[in-house]
């Protein structure tokens, strides 16, 4: 390869000789930095190599000599961090519900526990700021399907409604048009009605005895003779203009039509016991908190 | 006719009507349809090879011509366009997912337009259609070059860029129609595959006699690369790929793995596909196209061997730094990121071969803005080298993965390097196919500078929306609890998404002052004795 | 001859040069992927593990088509935050009848590997036909498509077929029954609603999409979401014997 040599007169470096389409190359030395560094490079992957695990043998690996495992280590992590928590998050895994709030930093604890696992889990749901969705329920006014109490909202978390769990909250709205037990000209009679129960305009010419009539005989039971609901039910209040679904005549219709029954998951099983209690608390502060 | 058009002839023939008969049993729309096609383009096939036969002179092309070589260019042109064509279009369709990803009304509900269907679209398009076209022409061409023979083959070079580019047709259709095998950059199903595999095969033949055939007792620097590149692609893509057609009348196929050993597959394929053939093949293009372009000989002959085995060694280790902290067991990840590191110097060697080649000539920077494209671009590839290595570190991998920093450091080697090698090799080539003077080299200087500021607006924006984002799922409230929802660091994306948008227009635009000048080029520039004489006379094919 | 010379056999060889590159490019692969197939510890040792229902199956070829997994990963690391925010870290043994896995690579979505029972289905309606009607920050697309389509029930059997070729230990009742389980999942009160649960014990049989009728591919998506995580009791599960 010696015959074509030339020393390049730009660089003073010589030539390897060959030349390929005009193209010549240069033999000048790997750059010591470089070398330098990739040896560095070697030696610091030889290095962990004998601190980690790595190598895959025939029946196992090397574990290397810290035994490291990321498993391990975020079992570690999780430790740690209820360090941080501190003692107050085990007061507040055992402390009856209604103490917490007269605590002050109890309370604190929880409200922010509760606003972190509400964001992940509620949220979705319920809106990053509690507000609702149609179907979904606004948590931020005083107006309860299940109630407002403490415990009741505790309750609701841990079981869900209709959510499968035993303990959830049962029962649903029925669908009085697709059972036939409405006609759909009584349908509408009765949801001029149910708009009328909170101020809402009616079409004209609607029967309101009628449409009393028919609330009375069908709705009253749940939704109570005046239409302000039943807790123990979960039938909303009628007569409040905040609606979970929808107040205008469509939707009502809808509603009495094919009946409702929204489906909030039970926590108690993904989430801990603190957990479940904190937003319970979480939720009580927002501003409806009975 | 010669035996091998006979051959191709009555292979395409029959398979027109296999291809009909496929069609008629096909279990699915989008399987039919693949089969029409396949059966209109192999009926297409069968008329070019007769029509072929009867325009051209008895005898085939000669080797050579008064003693130079008879160099073979009509496949390069038709890649070099195809390359043009599909980067404007894989361009466009990651404007598109970018938009949709800030506004994402514009998926408008529709199935075949939504973000999940045209991400796959963009990948591919723009690596294997718009990258892959670039490989093909620019390694026919320096192949032929370096070795001072014509293409080996004679319908064989035709079969593989237009085979190629109709495996492109089908998987880009198909994801738009739901056919995808759910890997990320091995989308295509088990058909396009095995077409693939067949095309495949027939560029390695090629290249590699190609190289036999050679009459330069050395192989040339690119020439490594290129082999290496084929080469490992083709065991990748067969490693990768194996499946099992549920019917073989319709698209559906599963993957012969499954689970972590899955995980583990793809991505040795997926981060060699990075290796070799955003890497390797535009390395080899680097080792051909700045030495031409800067006329200084290679900075180091020593450097290239050594970093060119040690890169292709150390590269297939990498894989696993996509699955650090997943279920695959934490030995695999130890080697992951011990490799990767290795990797560092490898690919710096590359670097460095590129940017000291440079050394005495950098005045040409000033005046030659393609030279200063393939420059820029080999900084770029330095830059994303240095990045993905320290992204290995498990530390730092525990904040980018899943992460916009991922995409912003796919960007700064795709757009930085991949694109803008690609953009000064076809600067070049153009001109030097079609043997003519650059229509113009302002123009080439408004691509240059639109495109770099989308590059650093593209990637500026990821790096910051990546970090802030792993920031914010791992951020902590003093009392110890999560301080973000995940609802939180979506919202906190909108801005950089908007922003990458932008940047991604204007890499754009840049893509299309260069389509127009390289039509100008070919259209109306004159032709240039005087600016390349090493531009073969040979015969238009 | 110095090192520098001895590298000519390679330039002036392409066979030769050829067969160097494919000898060293096939070591990295096969130490780093042969071992995962033979070593036990690979795999964790857990119960509950089964293969997807056939409902579940077409939701998941339904999941990989309109490519969730380009938003969503299914891979919970094993790093606080995450644990925290997701559930217990993801095992290998959960994917590993998954062919092709789904892990995902990129995160503009929450994972998804525990999202199994999280939400109503009635939520993932609302929520897949449009994201912003329940989540208006989301910039995940709408699928209201995905309603209107049935799911093709006459080749379901053929996909447990091939998977059970290729690895996944469907028996063949399963397979011969499998369009019938299809549709007994979406109709729990049907008679076949109880052969579908024997052979697939704790699967859910449920109406996913609220309506009447065949198997919507919402009902199938639906159906595999909801089981998604849902498969390991992890107060079961040891820890200490899986860490690798
Ligand atoms: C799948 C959606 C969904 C998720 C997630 C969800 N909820 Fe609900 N939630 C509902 C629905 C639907 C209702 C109303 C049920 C009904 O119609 O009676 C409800 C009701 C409630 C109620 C009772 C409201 C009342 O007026 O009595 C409370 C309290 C509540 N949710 C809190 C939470 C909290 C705290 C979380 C998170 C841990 C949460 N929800 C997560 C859907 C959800
Ligand atoms: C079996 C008990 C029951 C009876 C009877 C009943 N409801 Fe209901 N109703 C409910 C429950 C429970 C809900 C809440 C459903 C939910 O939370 O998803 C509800 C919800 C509603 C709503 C939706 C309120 C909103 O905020 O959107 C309307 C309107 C309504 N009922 C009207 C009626 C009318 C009119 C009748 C009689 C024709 C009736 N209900 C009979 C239990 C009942
Ligand atoms: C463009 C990205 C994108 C695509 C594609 C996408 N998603 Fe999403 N997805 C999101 C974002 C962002 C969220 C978080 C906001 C929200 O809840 O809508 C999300 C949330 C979700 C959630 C709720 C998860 C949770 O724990 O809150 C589910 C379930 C889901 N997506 C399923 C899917 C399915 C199934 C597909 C495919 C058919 C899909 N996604 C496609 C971006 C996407
Ligand atoms: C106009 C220029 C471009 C724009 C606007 C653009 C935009 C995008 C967008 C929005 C994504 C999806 C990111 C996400 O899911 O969050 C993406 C992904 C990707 N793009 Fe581009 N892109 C452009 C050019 C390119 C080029 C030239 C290449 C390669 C040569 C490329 C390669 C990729 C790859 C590999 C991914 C997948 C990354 C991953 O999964 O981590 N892009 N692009
Ligand atoms: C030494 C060289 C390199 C190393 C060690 C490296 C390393 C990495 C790492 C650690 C990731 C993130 C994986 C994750 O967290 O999911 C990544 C992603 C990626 N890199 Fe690099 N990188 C290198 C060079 C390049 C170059 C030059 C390109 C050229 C375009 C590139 C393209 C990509 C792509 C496309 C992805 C996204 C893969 C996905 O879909 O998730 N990388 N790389
Ligand atoms: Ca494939
Ligand atoms: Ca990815
Ligand atoms: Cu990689």
């Amino acid at each position: 390869m010696s015959e074509n040599k030339e020393i390049d007169a730009v660089s003073g470096t010589s030539t390897t000789g060959h030349e390929w389409d005009g193209i010549k190359e240069l033999n000048t030395p790997l750059p010591r930095w470089w070398l330098l560094t990739f040896y560095a490079c070697i030696i610091w992957a030889i290095g962990y190599w004998v601190v980690y695990p790595a190598w895959p043998t025939v029946s196992g690996y090397t574990t290397g000599i810290l035994h490291y495992s990321s498993r391990a280590n975020v079992a570690v992590d999780l430790a740690d961090l209820e360090k941080i928590r501190g003692e107050k998050m085990v007061a507040l895994a055992s402390a009856p519900i209604v103490d917490i709030e007269k605590d002050p930093a109890l309370l604190a604890l929880a409200r922010a526990r509760g606003k972190a696992a509400f964001g992940d889990n509620c949220a979705p749901c319920h809106g990053t700021g509690a507000a609702g969705a149609k179907g979904f329920p606004n948590l931020n006014d005083d107006d309860w399907l299940w109630g407002g109490k403490l415990e009741q909202v505790l309750q609701t978390i841990q079981h869900g409604v209709r959510s499968g769990d035993p303990k959830a909250h049962e029962g649903a709205m029925l669908a009085f048009g697709q059972q036939g037990i409405l006609k759909p000209a009584e349908i509408v009679t009765v949801a001029n009605y149910v708009r009328s129960l909170s101020g809402l305009p009616t079409a004209a010419g609607y029967d309101k005895a009628a449409g009393a009539k028919i609330f009375a005989d069908n709705c009253a039971a749940c939704h109570g003779a005046d239409g302000k609901g039943n807790q123990d039910l979960g039938a909303p209040n009628l007569t409040d203009k905040i609606w979970l679904y929808g107040g205008d005549e469509a939707t009502i219709i809808e509603t009495v039509t094919n009946g409702r029954g929204g489906v909030m998951p039970a926590w108690s099983a993904r989430l801990d016991g603190a957990t479940v209690k904190a937003l319970a608390v979480y939720v009580h502060t927002l501003g409806g908190g009975q | 006719m010669t035996i091998g058009e006979t051959c191709l002839a009555l292979i395409f023939a029959l398979a027109v009507l296999l291809c009909i008969y496929a069609a008629s049993q096909a279990h699915d729309a989008a399987f039919a349809f693949h089969a029409y096609v396949s059966a209109a383009a192999s009926a297409v096939a069968v008329l070019a090879i007769f029509n072929r036969y009867f325009e051209r002179p008895a005898a085939l092309a000669p080797q050579e011509i008064d003693g130079r070589p008879n160099y073979n260019f009509g496949p390069i042109k038709f890649s070099s366009v195809m390359a043009m064509f599909w980067g404007i279009a894989g361009f466009l369709v990651g404007l598109i997912i970018a938009l949709q990803l800030a506004f994402p009304v514009l998926n408008f509900d529709l199935p075949w337009i939504q973000f999940g269907r045209m991400r796959p679209l963009h990948t591919s398009a723009v690596i294997f259609a718009f990258g892959g076209n670039v490989l093909l022409a620019t390694s026919f061409y320096v192949v032929q070059k370096t070795s001072r023979v014509r293409l080996a083959g004679d319908l064989a070079p035709w079969f593989v860029v237009l085979g190629y580019n109709f495996f492109i047709l089908i998987a880009g259709t198909g994801y738009l129609l739901g056919v995808t095998q759910g890997k990320e950059y091995a989308e295509p199903e088990w058909y396009a595959d095995l077409w693939l595999t067949i095309v495949w095969v027939t560029y390695l033949l090629v290249f590699l006699v190609t190289l036999i055939k050679r009459k330069q007792p050395h192989i040339y620097e690119a020439n490594w690369f290129y082999l290496a590149m084929i080469l490992t692609i083709a065991v990748l893509h067969l490693g990768n790929n194996p499946a099992l057609p549920v019917s073989f009348f319709g698209s559906k196929s599963y993957v012969a793995w499954g689970g972590v050993q899955d995980a583990m597959f793809q991505w040795w394929y997926g981060h060699n596909a990075v290796g070799f053939f955003l890497t390797a093949g535009f390395l080899a293009i680097m080792y051909y196209f700045v030495p031409k372009r800067a006329e200084r000989p290679i900075y180091s002959y020593r450097l290239s061997i050594v970093h060119f085995w040690a890169l292709i060694f150390l590269y297939i280790w990498a894989g696993p730094h996509h699955l650090h902290y997943t279920a695959l067991p934490d030995w695999a990840q130890t080697l992951g990121m011990t490799f990767s590191i290795m990797l560092w110097m490898p690919s710096w060697g590359g670097m460095i071969n590129g940017l000291m080649t440079l050394s005495g000539a950098w005045d040409k920077l000033r005046t030659d803005p393609v030279l200063r494209m393939l420059v820029v671009s080999v900084a770029f590839y330095g830059m994303s080298t240095f990045e993905g290595p320290m992204m290995s570190i498990k530390v730092v991998n525990s904040l980018s993965h899943y992460t916009d920093w991922t995409i912003g450091h796919v960007h700064s080697g795709a757009l930085g390097w991949v694109g803008f090698v690609s953009f000064g090799a076809l600067y070049c080539l153009f001109p030097w196919l079609w043997n003519r003077r650059l229509y113009s080299l302002k123009l080439v200087n408004w691509h240059f500078w639109t495109a770099t500021i989308g590059i650093v607006l593209y990637i500026s924006a990821m790096w910051v929306s990546g970090i802030l984002q792993g920031l914010m799922w791992r951020a902590y409230t003093s009392l110890g609890f999560l301080e973000y929802s995940f609802i939180e660091t979506v919202e906190a994306m909108h801005p950089f998404y908007v922003i990458r948008a932008a940047g991604g227009a204007l890499f754009l635009i840049g893509a299309l002052i260069m389509a127009y000048n390289l039509w100008m080029t070919v259209r109306v520039g004159e032709a240039s004795e005087s600016e390349t004489p090493r531009v073969a006379l040979s015969p238009a094919e | 001859m110095s090192v520098w010379t001895r590298h000519q056999i390679f330039e002036k060889n392409s066979i030769i040069l050829l067969i160097g590159i494919l000898l060293v490019v096939a070591i990295g692969g096969l130490v780093e992927i042969t071992p995962l197939f033979y070593l036990k510890s690979t795999i964790e040792k857990v119960d509950g593990i089964r293969p997807y229902t056939p409902l579940e199956l077409a939701g998941r070829n339904i999941y990989v088509r309109e490519g969730c997994y380009l938003c969503h990963s299914q891979m919970i690391r094993p790093l606080r935050d995450e644990v925290e925010r997701y559930g217990h870290y993801s095992l290998a043994a959960e994917s590993m009848y998954d062919h092709p896995f789904q892990w995902g690579s990129k995160r503009t979505g929450p994972d998804l590997a525990r999202v199994g029972a999280k939400y109503s289905d009635e939520w993932h309606v609302t929520h897949l036909r449009n994201p912003r009607s329940i989540v208006p920050q989301s910039v995940m697309p709408g699928y209201p498509f995905l309603a209107s389509n049935e799911v093709d029930a006459s080749q379901i059997g053929d996909h447990l077929r091939t998977q059970q070729i290729i690895g996944v230990p469907y028996t063949d009742d399963q397979v011969q029954n499998a369009a019938a389980d299809l549709k007994a999942q979406v109709d729990p009160d049907s008679p076949g609603a109880d052969a579908f649960l024997k052979r697939y014990p704790k699967a859910v049989a449920r109406n996913f999409d609220g309506k009447p009728g065949n198997p919507t591919e919402m009902d199938a998506l639906i159906a595999y979401l909801q089981m998604l995580g849902t498969l390991v009791d992890f107060t079961l599960y040891n820890e200490k014997a899986n860490l690798r």
